[in-house]
């Protein structure tokens, strides 16, 4: 039979199942126990999370997570409720939904987002349509969805997509909504699907029309190369 | 049943400017009134990590965050639960949580996560609406790390989850004042400025972030992508993801 370093296996314990900070052996190599009590874990012979057991506190001395919690805020998309929302009443009611219900007109009944959420989009039109002096309606965008069927992917259906097999982004060119990265240009994107017509290029601000899809604004100086947890420390002043 | 009520109430019982005391940010670009509260989501990005292996979940709140004091003073509420919800049936109900919660010990405040914790309940069991209450998951810990502040970095790593909590630089970016303008009909005709003369209201400022990177072997086999609902073929296999934040009731 094999026999292991014990230092070896109380190594690989160490990194593999306890938390990161477990550096504090003694002089064997043996893993403190008070380390036990501090991982996040409920591990060892504990009772609780870092308590109870032969060596961490009573349980009724350590962390509390009892309690329940309710939903206040909510997102997947990004954009889409203060875009859409219109009104602050659409807005509040939508923070406070459930993602799969908020087409449920037994919950909402006052309020019918997709509707909502399509006038909207409408009203942006109309805005620019009163100022050119046109009509001015929504034209199905380049993914080929309508005014109804838009909206109601926006409001009836509002998480991101991303997928474990396959390059993920917004949007860069070829992959589409298969993941949001620090880096994607959501702005662009979203009013590009908004007031890009089925060409992408409807609102481009040539031929004399209105720039409306695209802010002029990229992600700048932001670092986007950098490793766990991938955003820059905080500014400071 | 308790919580409909509130939600009528929510909607017609109050005045106009009683509901607007209750307003949250959905995301970054709601008025100055809005937000400031600690449930405030700012942002939420989805992406795979470094290890292709893996799916990394940003969840950004309270910003953006002038630099300085007030980016210094900003701090995760104890009695915020942060929920990242994952479909991977594509019916847009959560099968998985990963949850985030601070909790502190002596002078320092860690942050606490909970998951890939299994929540597919079937539909009678539930309280007839999907994910609205949750309580923590404290079976599924994955671990703690210190939160981070504007001198310090802390990351975890347990079980092949990584996790951190902390201020960050934003990364959102946005020409939110002109936007403001083209939503009142202030700009028109007239629409978004060329880059040369557009400016973006976020550059240098921060955000409260929770990044946690899992690896993929946890979260299931993804569904069919939603696009293929809506006619938009040829799109690989998702699942749907979004975030909450619930208060403590």
């Amino acid at each position: 039979m094999k026999t292991y370093n014990i230092k070896l296996v109380l190594l690989a314990i160490c990194t593999s199942l306890l938390f990161v900070q477990c550096a504090d052996d003694d002089e064997n190599g043996n893993v403190l126990d008070q380390d036990l009590c501090s991982d996040g874990i409920q591990n060892g012979d504990e009772e609780g999370i870092d308590c109870g057991g032969a060596d961490c506190v009573p349980c009724d001395m350590s962390v509390d997570f009892t309690g329940v919690f309710v939903q206040e805020d909510v997102m997947g998309r990004p954009a889409v409720n203060t875009a859409f929302g219109g009104t602050n009443d659409v807005k509040n009611s939508y923070n406070i939904a459930a993602t799969s219900e908020r087409n449920d007109s037994l919950t909402f009944p006052l309020v019918n987002f997709q509707r909502a959420f399509e006038e909207t989009l409408e009203l942006y039109h109309d805005v620019y349509g009163d100022a050119l002096g046109v009509d001015l309606d929504y034209e199905t965008n380049i993914l080929g969805l309508d005014a109804p069927t838009f909206t109601t992917v926006l409001a009836h259906f509002d998480a991101l997509q991303v997928a474990p097999n396959a390059p993920t982004t917004y949007f860069d060119g070829t992959n589409v909504l298969t993941g949001r990265t620090l880096g994607d240009d959501v702005i662009d994107i979203s009013l590009t699907l908004m007031f890009g017509g089925t060409s992408g290029t409807r609102f481009d601000g040539n031929n004399g029309t209105p720039q409306l899809t695209s802010d002029g604004v990229g992600v700048g100086d932001r670092d986007l190369t950098l490793p766990f947890p991938y955003m820059e420390t905080a500014i400071s002043q | 049943m308790m919580k409909k009520t509130k939600i009528f109430a929510a909607i017609g019982g109050l005045s106009i400017i009683a509901l607007s005391v209750f307003l949250i940010a959905a995301d970054h670009i709601d008025s100055p009134t809005v937000a400031g509260t600690k449930v405030d989501i700012a942002d939420f990005y989805a992406f795979e990590g470094d290890n292709p292996n893996s799916t990394v979940f940003i969840a950004t709140l309270q910003g953006p965050l002038e630099p300085g004091q007030v980016t210094q003073n900003a701090v995760f509420d104890k009695d915020v639960l942060v929920e990242f919800k994952i479909d991977n049936t594509g019916d847009f109900k959560e099968d998985l949580v990963i949850q985030a919660i601070r909790r502190d010990s002596v002078d320092k405040q860690f942050m606490y996560f909970f998951g890939p914790s299994d929540v597919d309940v079937p539909d009678t069991e539930r309280d007839g609406v999907s994910g609205l209450t949750s309580t923590v998951n404290i079976n599924d810990g994955i671990g703690r790390v210190q939160i981070s502040n504007t001198e310090e970095t802390f990351t975890g790593e347990s079980g092949g989850i990584k996790f951190f909590a902390g201020p960050r630089r934003d990364y959102f970016y946005f020409d939110f004042n002109r936007f403001n303008e083209i939503a009142s009909g202030a700009a028109a005709p007239e629409g978004f400025f060329p880059p040369a003369s557009a400016t973006d209201f976020f550059e240098n400022l921060n955000v409260l972030a929770i990044v946690v990177e899992v690896p993929n072997s946890m979260l299931g086999d993804a569904p069919d992508h939603i696009g293929g609902a809506v006619g938009i073929t040829g799109l690989p296999k998702a699942y749907n993801v979004w975030v909450s934040t619930k208060r403590k009731q």
